[in-house]
């Protein structure tokens, strides 16, 4: 085990030659997340993701069978922009087998 | 064959979300002589999710455990991918406050399907000893419990250890729980001054063998800054050493007990940095 000393290891030096800090990122992460669950919390929004889902794959479903249980949605919540990413297995369907619908908000 | 194990502790803020990300993490990136291992993290901190910010998934949130339980959603389709590593992922808690959100079946049917996926499945508990603390670890093979050499922390982590050998379908089934001692937040300089309760002390008093000692470090602050596992984020600082051998003993390694240090001397510091 290590002895005594001034806790953390690293002491004035490494105030100097700082990384960028890392409270930036953090802070921009939070911004994102929060200004997202405040807008109608996160269950409201997982309401309007699965409303999204049942219409699209309805539509999808009228022209070809498709397994519900194989529907892969994907969300990546940005500060400008979020996408929605909806992946459908298309048995049948021979062009290329994925559908992909993306919406954006805000 | 899978195994679940709980990160555990009673008492909140000693590192459990900390813990089971950074193990989560190391278990499936592997290290010298270990291959990764398929590897989920499932937060059962219902109400107040935070593993997924640890791990920096929160913006793909779609569905989560309770969605999962109660049938709304396929486990396929809550399980995020991490980024960085493939073969981790996350199952997030969801933000309900409805306590009652998680039955003991439907968890029991999570965890078996998921037995059916995955090599480790981590589960982040909740503090407290309530419901939600005893459904996360009911079904797990192995506990880790974390604690901090401090005198509330030993205590409730003994209580913790009360309700894993009493209140587990293990314990029921009559067989014991393996349980592990991680302690965290370790501070050394304090430890040398006195001030802190002894390894040697708590490990009596709790007496269930030791995986780990991890040094209370800003790269922790730092990594859950950058929505990182602190074993991804700086695989070569001290806890995340701290953590990858904590995860070899988990699996079974004999390992010499240290704490690794951050502390260098000037040169090695400086060209370190350079290299970083
Ligand atoms: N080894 C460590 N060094 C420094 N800070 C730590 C360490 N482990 C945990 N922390 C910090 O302690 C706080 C509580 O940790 P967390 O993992 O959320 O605890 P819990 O899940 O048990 O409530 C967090 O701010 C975390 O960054
Ligand atoms: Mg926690």
């Amino acid at each position: 085990m290590s002895g005594g000393g001034i806790g953390g290891g690293k002491g004035f030096l490494s105030g100097l030659f700082a990384r960028r800090g890392s409270a930036p990122v953090a802070r921009d992460r939070l911004q994102i997340l929060l200004a997202h669950e405040r807008a109608g919390g996160s269950e409201g929004q997982s309401d309007l993701i699965a409303k999204l889902r049942e219409e699209i794959l309805e539509v999808i479903a009228r022209h070809v069978p498709i397994d519900r249980d194989k529907v892969q949605i994907k969300l990546d919540r940005g500060a400008a922009m979020t996408t929605l990413e909806i992946d459908v297995e298309v048995p049948g369907l021979k062009l290329g087998g994925a559908a992909a619908a993306k919406s954006v908000s805000q | 064959m899978a195994k679940v194990v709980v990160v555990t502790s009673g008492k909140g803020g000693v590192g459990k979300t900390t813990s089971t990300a950074a193990l989560g993490a190391a278990l499936a990136v592997g290290s010298n002589g270990s291959p990764g291992k398929n590897v989920v993290v499932v937060d059962f901190d219902v109400g107040l999710r935070n593993l997924d910010l640890v791990m920096g998934a929160e913006r793909r949130v779609v569905y989560d455990l309770v969605n999962v339980v109660q049938g709304d959603a396929k486990l396929s389709q809550a399980l995020i991918r991490d980024k960085r590593v493939e073969t981790l992922s996350i199952l997030p808690a969801s933000q309900t406050r409805d306590k009652d959100a998680l039955t003991p079946d439907g968890v029991a049917r999570v965890i078996e399907e998921l037995r059916e996926r995955f090599d480790w499945i981590l589960c982040d508990s909740p503090a407290g000893i309530e419901k939600g603390a005893q459904l996360a670890m009911y079904h797990a093979d192995e506990a880790v419990v974390v604690t901090n050499p401090e005198v509330s922390s030993v205590r409730d982590s003994d209580r913790i250890i009360g309700l894993l050998d009493s209140t587990t379908a293990k314990a029921k089934a009559g067989e014991t729980m393996a349980k592990h001692l991680l302690l965290t937040r370790y501070d050394p300089a304090r430890a040398a001054r006195g001030e802190m309760l002894l390894t040697e002390d708590v490990l009596e008093i709790l007496s269930i063998p030791l995986i780990g000692i991890i040094p209370e470090s800003e790269e922790v602050l730092r990594a859950s800054n950058l929505g990182s596992p602190v074993t991804l984020s700086n695989p070569d600082s001290a806890p995340a050493r701290a953590y990858f051998d904590a995860v070899r003993r988990l699996q079974g390694e004999t390992l010499e007990m240290q704490v690794p240090s951050d502390r260098k001397g000037l040169l090695s510091w400086l060209f370190g940095r350079r290299v970083a």
